[in-house]
């Protein structure tokens, strides 16, 4: 209705929307999942600011009502931990590399799978996507033999080729299913106007991705930044000095035992970056990841 | 520390910059070849990075695995498949298999399930960038921190004692319990629980991908069909629902392996003790604390021959999505 009396422009009116709703129901169900959802974090965000004994001795509910007894000493306590903020810097330059690495291999093997022709294409990629099943830790041993013949064990270079290597699969199977299904006059078009392959990569297939691309962005960062066993077998026992901070989190659960509290304020601590990224990411990739659904 | 920021440098700039080189240079390096065999040269150009990595760490290591899995311990003789013999004669492999099947159902169904729904339901309230934020952070935290949230959801207290787990507290009011969740071995009823903790995580994904495709389905053709008098349920199921099922199937597919890798969780929340193992952290104890790299090897390629259909699966829908292309 509001949808006719809009002047036709790029901007979507608000009538138009996929789908209507917005009754009690619909917003009864929203908020229940909402509140299922956030439930468990809140729960360990309340005990990280109360003292470890009144945690131990009742539920975090009771943090809500009065007598209120907050405290920031388990954020002190994990913040006086000498080697966090070197944890956090050294999480930094494992996870930036180890996330822009794997985009830009796989955006140029998903743009020879998607654009070039070449015998064995399809056989090669399903060989790519069955790679997706490996599971990580039987890869562990056979690679840290190859890096210590290298003499890389420990540093970060390991680290980035090795989180490369696991996400590849994923990055690849996701940019060929949106560079696929990108209009096929757009490259041929710009073949005929003369564009060398890499002109239509960098001007074309990319602008186009970039949807595909932060949405891949953000869950590689996660993975990494996230990632325990990769940091603790590949840098652990040869360089300590350049391990993540999600090692320096798991020590903390061994070292202190049941100090729980401190783990809450850790993890919270841990997260602040994974959810700047997000928020920063998310609104690149609102308008669509997976291109071959919505070509209709 | 001044290594650790000339690092950093490397890192942000220098990666990136390298990368670029190198695919603008193969171009340069094309130029030196008659121009009928550029285009049969170039595809595999620009996939050597990609393959060189993907060779090195996960086909090379998954050959040495197979051919481990027909050797014994210490890889000094060759056993037939004596590693094989043993993981189907043994009652706790088979439990951790049993396992691997009701993650791979129960996971992948409801995460697509709740993705979809809360993907479908948020599209239509205002507030809807907030709902998916909730939904979708339980994917930003670490497998470690989420094991430590739940057990707090999961604590048990002896009944009469105060309940300061989430879920026991919740079912005494009703005058239940306590249940002492990851203990219970009836129904897999512990698994299910270590099972809802990763719906809990993953359904953020399911709803991430989902809603964008969402977002890419034109509103003027839901638009046409509500003109003609279709309800809502009508629109979503005649229209909606047909053209998300290609990203239904790649979210499935995701969970799918997800749910066969399913490691972290179980590792730390209950460390496949009381029948709650899974596969890959059986051959994570036979590898790292029994040393037995024959078995661990046979494990991961039971595992491997798990995902054989899926693989046939993927390659069925990937020759039809090419057929329309």
């Amino acid at each position: 209705m509001t949808a006719a009396a809009t002047p036709v422009s790029n901007v979507r009116p608000r009538a138009a929307r996929r789908l209507r709703g917005g009754s009690i129901g619909l917003h009864t169900v929203v908020i229940f999942l909402m509140i299922i959802w956030a439930v468990p974090t809140v729960g360990l965000l309340l005990n990280s600011v109360r003292p470890g004994t009144e945690a131990a001795a009742s539920g975090w509910w009771t943090a809500i009502f009065p007598p209120y007894s907050f405290t920031f000493e388990n954020y002190a306590h994990v913040l006086e931990q000498s080697n966090i903020a070197t944890n956090f810097l050294n999480s930094l330059i494992i996870s930036i590399p180890a996330t822009v690495i794997p985009i830009f291999v796989a955006a140029f093997a998903a743009y020879a799978f998607s654009w070039m022709e070449f015998p064995g294409r399809n056989i090669l990629f399903v060989v790519v996507v069955g790679l997706l099943v490996v599971p990580l830790q039987a890869t562990l041993i056979p690679i840290l033999k190859l890096f210590a013949g290298w003499g890389i064990a420990g540093t970060f270079l390991a680290v980035w080729l090795a989180h490369t290597g696991y996400g590849l699969p994923f990055a690849i199977y996701l940019l060929r299913n949106f560079m696929g299904s990108l209009p096929r006059e757009v490259f041929e078009s710009a073949a005929i106007d003369g564009a060398s392959p890499v002109t239509a990569f960098f001007r074309l297939a990319i602008p186009m991705s970039v949807p595909a691309i932060a949405a891949l962005a953000i869950f590689q960062f996660l993975f990494v930044w996230n990632d325990l066993l990769v940091a603790l077998i590949y840098i652990g026992a040869v360089r300590p000095d350049n391990l993540p901070l999600t090692v320096s989190i798991a020590g903390l659960v061994t070292s202190i035992g049941g100090g729980t509290e401190f783990l809450g304020a850790a993890a919270f601590l841990s997260m602040i970056l994974p959810l700047v990224v997000f928020f920063a990411l998310q609104r690149y990739f609102v308008r669509g990841i997976v291109g071959g659904s919505v070509k209709g | 520390m001044e290594e650790r920021i000339i690092y950093a440098i490397i890192a942000v700039i220098g990666v990136p910059a390298a990368l670029i080189t190198y695919i603008w240079g193969t171009e340069q390096f094309l130029r030196i070849f008659p121009e009928r065999v550029k285009p049969r040269l170039r595809p595999w150009l620009w996939m050597l990075p990609a393959l060189g990595l993907l060779g090195l760490f996960l086909v090379y290591p998954m050959i040495g695995t197979i051919i481990a899995s027909f050797q014994n311990h210490p890889g000094t003789a060759w056993v037939g498949l004596d590693n094989y013999g043993w993981f189907f004669g043994s009652a706790d492999a088979l439990s951790a298999l049993k396992n691997n099947v009701l993650w791979l159902i129960f996971l992948t169904l409801l995460t697509v399930g709740f993705g979809l729904l809360v993907a479908t339901l948020v599209d239509r309230v205002r507030y809807e960038t907030a709902a998916k934020s909730v939904i979708f952070l339980p994917l930003a935290i670490s497998m470690v921190a989420a094991g430590v949230i739940w057990l707090y959801m999961y604590q048990y207290k002896p009944p009469g004692a105060v309940q300061t787990g989430t879920l026991n507290a919740a079912i005494g009011v009703a005058g239940v319990g306590p249940i002492p969740w990851l203990q219970v071995q009836d129904f897999s009823v512990n698994t299910f629980m270590l099972i809802l903790v990763m719906t809990w995580m993953w359904t953020g994904f399911g709803m991430v991908i989902i809603s964008a495709a969402l977002k890419g389905i034109n509103p003027e053709l839901l638009e046409a069909a509500r003109v003609d008098g279709a309800n809502e349920w009508q629109v979503f199921k005649g229209i909606v629902f047909p053209l998300l099922v290609p990203t239904i199937v790649v979210v499935g597919t995701t969970m799918i392996i997800t749910a066969l890798k399913a490691f972290d969780i179980v590792y730390t929340m209950t460390g496949g003790n009381l029948e709650t193992d899974v596969i890959a952290n059986l051959m994570y104890k036979e590898m790292f604390r029994f040393g037995q790299f024959g078995r661990a090897s046979a494990v991961a390629v039971v595992l491997l021959l798990a995902i054989v259909p899926i693989m046939f699966f993927n390659i069925g829908r990937f020759r039809a999505q090419e057929a329309v292309r």
